[in-house]
């Protein structure tokens, strides 16, 4: 059976899975609940300076939707924690005493000010939490005050609170970053330069869910008005990917621990994050959609996966598809692909003919003599997957590489087995020269 | 009364008062807009979709399923009346298991097709109960054209006339419009009186005058018909019943299946329409199907139909099979009629006769099987009363009225379409789709000379 056990900056947990900071970890009664459910940590609501924020006293999410109204993307204006502090950290205490085993992280978020996160730090401390993680990524309401993205958008700020707290405390720090930027090693090269434990990422995206066309109110309304939200869910996993992904193979920032966060829902989802180099991962709107009974399904489905891929533990494949994330430019240009159509499969509604034909490369047919059949031109295809991604029968549409030395139809030159790229290519204006 | 299931003879009030609401409930509740919602996102939006194929009236069912998908029902009911303004009864009465849904990819698929019959109901349902037209009147042609038989044929040519600024008089000969819609079809497809609820959702358009007991060859005839108007169509169905020929037919106890379920349908009281404790009912389309399933409903013990061949020549629909042996029908195979067995004037039993395919022929065996019967349904094919269209040159074949594929007979101003003519399966969705393409061709041919 594979070992989940999980060794994050020092921190250890019987698992992987975290509660991210977040309405799911605000108080002591939800996070017992969670711990009797399995998870193997928390990173606690995060807490600020008294007095203590208040939260709208109306809706405070937004939603998308797929088939049968499958949440497919949440949107929150939720604030930091709205209680006291002393509440909080009273019930953080008897947390980690009760379950020693499990992390307890609190995520704090303070004013610029060395002093506001000194007076905090050493409050945290006292609670026996096993770290601290700097909220730098809140979108919405905190970050008009300066605080959350505010911060997460400057990377002097983030390096030089990063600083602070590695200094004011022995606890590991781990570096919440928001995606709300334009390029995501920037902030975390900042942290890693302030001394950061690690970074996790990513906090949520700022966004507008929907307009309600009756009141021309965005969604969600407060009393006619509203005000963007951070977006997460299964609709933001591909950007969280692709920033952990870019965190993970920066040679500046190479090997700093990353916790991986964004849209995780099943434990496909969680080992896709691992093996690009997240040392463990956090998860919310899944268990705000479905609770926290689904740690059994995270757990027990990675433990299989592991099994039989043969990884005894997570070291074994965190990080394993770092090396294949490349730039484009180094893409082998000599491989080539062709979409083949089962024709045994196939149900014939026709999609890849339309989506090829309407928008891409007119390389399948819709008759075939006459008679309704869909079949791949390969004078045409460009190998683009666009079939295979319409195609709602899975296994249906293959991309299949042609072998070496075969003839390419639609170029009629044949495949050459040596990897060659743009930086070599013909047509690049500032090709290298060959060698 | 109370209730008196094992009663001998044909008699009334087998069931309580409340059974008979839930026998005769609808067949397919509505969908719910969640349950559409649902449905609605299975469809694929297919290429060249199989189903639109499929369909009669070539409506663009992946069009208007992702219209209720979207949240746009009017958009979608739109869609549909475009083709078959008579989309709310095919929602109800189509065979869909042998048209758009047995060509579903997703049938092929998965064997459960999208419910494109439920869907096209759900969308149909929203804008018929707000009475919402989407079609108005052309100026005034000039031109009059007779529709004879308020049927969907007739319904659909009308309708497209009127669109088309024609004016338009409906015959038909019975007290209500509608044809099979309103006096055949099973009552629990068709319930609430939405037969008459679309008779007037079509007419709403305006321009089409409906004249009822109004029978061609009785109160009305073709050659005045033609003198009065610029065109006529005609629609009147298969007003005749094909008989058993048998020794006994004629006893009391053996009836018509289309007129007992004409009774049935115009029925105020159900518990007071008699039915037989053991039925059987002869034949093995849908009329057979629908008279022995409301036999059963309407409290019969024994309800048996005997076809003559095997299963898979059966007209009726493999769902509507299953429905009836779900109801507690049983249908039996290679039977045949041979003798009504008498009791005081009276149907007791039927003696039927093995039949067997001897060299492609049907042919009976010799040996003989009795049921207990005290009441009998001939359900073995309509056929057209043809009297009725004098010598006005409609040139018939096999028994049906010859039209082209634009539904112009032999006389150049006499147009027709359903059931009343060789084209085409006897289906509603077919008439209509005849009706509608007829209105066509009538209305190229009066705007001939001003084009």
């Amino acid at each position: 059976m594979a070992d989940l056990r999980n060794d994050f900056v020092g921190i250890k947990s019987p698992n992987p899975f975290w509660l991210a900071s977040a309405p799911p970890t605000d108080k002591e009664y939800n996070v017992r609940r969670a711990f009797e459910a399995g998870w193997g940590g928390v990173v606690w609501k995060t807490l600020g300076l008294d007095p203590h924020i208040v939260n709208v006293n109306g809706p405070r999410y937004g939603a998308i939707w797929g088939a049968d109204r499958r949440l497919l993307g949440l949107n929150n204006i939720e604030l930091i924690t709205d209680r006291p502090l002393q509440t909080n950290l009273d019930e953080i205490k008897v947390v980690k005493r009760d379950y020693p085993d499990r992390a307890v992280i609190v995520s704090l978020m303070v004013p610029c000010e060395e002093v506001c996160w000194n007076e905090i730090l050493k409050k945290v401390e006292e609670t026996g939490a096993d770290g601290i993680e700097l909220n730098f990524g809140c979108p919405h309401g905190m970050s008009e005050r300066g605080m959350g993205s505010a911060v997460g958008q400057v990377p002097e700020y983030i390096e030089m609170v990063t600083r602070w707290c590695k200094a004011g405390t022995r606890m590991p720090v781990i570096v919440k970053l928001t995606p709300n930027i334009t390029d995501i090693r920037y902030p975390a090269r900042a942290a890693n330069a302030g001394g950061a434990d690690a970074v996790s990422l990513i906090n949520t995206v700022s966004s507008i869910t929907s307009v309600n066309l009756d009141t021309f109110s965005p969604e969600p309304s407060i009393d006619g008005k509203g005000s963007h939200g951070g977006y997460c869910g299964p609709a933001v996993k591909p950007i969280a990917l692709n920033m952990v992904a870019e965190i993970a193979r920066d040679a500046e920032t190479a090997g700093l621990p990353i916790s991986g966060i964004g849209g995780i829902t099943t434990w496909r989802d969680a080992a896709e994050f691992l093996a690009l180099g997240s040392g463990n991962v956090q998860v919310c709107t899944a268990a705000m959609t479905y609770g926290f009974k689904i740690i059994d399904e995270l757990t027990a489905g990675l433990a299989n996966w592991m099994d039989e891929a043969g990884h005894g533990d997570l070291d074994s494949f965190v990080g394993r598809a770092v090396p294949n994330v490349t730039d484009w430019q180094y893409l082998n240009l000599n491989y080539v692909a062709k979409a083949n159509i089962n024709q045994d499969l196939c149900i014939q509604c026709g999609r890849c003919f339309i989506a090829c034909e309407d928008t891409s490369h007119q390389a399948i047919t819709s008759t075939v003599n006459g008679v309704r059949k869909f079949e791949v031109i390969d004078e045409e295809c460009v190998g683009c997957n666009l079939c295979v991604n319409v195609c709602p029968v899975e296994n249906c549409i293959t991309m299949d590489p042609l072998p070496e030395g075969v003839i390419d139809k639609r170029t009629g030159l044949k495949v050459d087995p040596t990897y060659s790229n743009w930086t070599e290519h013909p047509n690049n204006p500032a090709r290298q020269a060959a060698e | 009364m109370a209730p008196d299931r094992l009663r001998e003879g044909i008699a009334p009030a087998r069931l309580g008062a409340e059974q008979y609401a839930d026998n005769f409930a609808d067949l397919h509740p509505p969908l719910s807009e969640h349950e559409a919602m649902v449905a609605a996102d299975r469809c694929y939006f297919c290429y060249d979709a199989p189903c639109v194929t499929a369909c009669p009236t070539q409506i663009d069912i992946p069009l208007f399923i992702r219209q209720i998908a979207t949240g746009d029902p009017m958009g979608s009911a739109n869609t549909i009346f475009d083709q078959n303004i008579l989309g709310g009864m095919c929602a109800r009465v189509c065979p869909t298991e042998t048209l758009c849904e047995e060509a579903c990819v997703r049938e092929i698929a998965e064997g459960k097709p999208v419910l494109i019959g439920q869907l096209q109901r759900y969308a149909t349902d929203v804008a018929m109960s707000q009475g919402r037209q989407f079609y108005e009147r052309a100026q005034p042609s000039g031109k009059k054209v007779a529709v004879v038989g308020a049927g969907p044929a007739g319904l659909a040519c009308a309708h497209r006339l009127a669109m088309h600024g024609h004016d338009v008089v409906v015959h038909d000969g019975r007290p209500k419009a509608g044809g099979l819609n309103e006096y055949g079809i099973a009552a629990y497809k068709t319930v609430d009186g939405f037969a008459q609820a679309e008779v007037d959702y079509v007419t709403a358009i305006g321009g089409i005058e409906l004249k009822h007991e109004s029978a061609l060859g009785r109160d009305i005839q073709l050659d005045q018909l033609l003198e009065d108007h610029d065109a006529v169509f005609i629609g009147i169905g298969l007003a005749d019943v094909n008989s058993l020929d048998v020794e006994g037919e004629e006893v009391e106890g053996v009836a018509d299946a289309v007129d007992y379920i004409a009774g049935l349908r115009q029925a105020d009281d159900l518990s007071k329409l008699p039915v037989g404790r053991r039925v059987v009912v002869i034949g093995g389309g849908m009329t057979a199907i629908d008279v022995a399933v409301q036999s059963k409903l309407l409290g019969a013990e024994e309800v048996t139909i005997c076809y003559r061949r095997g299963k898979d020549r059966m007209n009726a629909s493999e769902f509507e099979q299953d429905l009836a042996t779900s109801k507690g029908v049983a249908i039996r195979h290679w039977l045949q009629p041979k003798r009504v067995v008498a009791e005081g004037g009276k149907a007791a039993a039927i003696e039927l006769e093995y039949t067997e395919e001897q060299g492609g022929k049907l042919a009976g065996t010799g040996e003989t099987l009795t049921l207990a019967a005290d009441q009998i349904f001939k359900a073995i094919g309509q056929k057209l009363v043809s009297d009725s269209l004098g010598d006005a040159g409609v040139k018939l074949t096999g028994g049906r009225i010859d039209v082209d594929g634009e539904g112009r007979t032999a006389n150049t101003k006499i147009w027709a379409g359903g059931d009343c003519t060789g084209e085409g399966e006897d289906l509603t969705v077919t008439a209509v789709a005849q009706g509608r393409d007829a209105a066509e061709s009538i209305h190229a041919a009066l705007s001939g000379g001003d084009a």
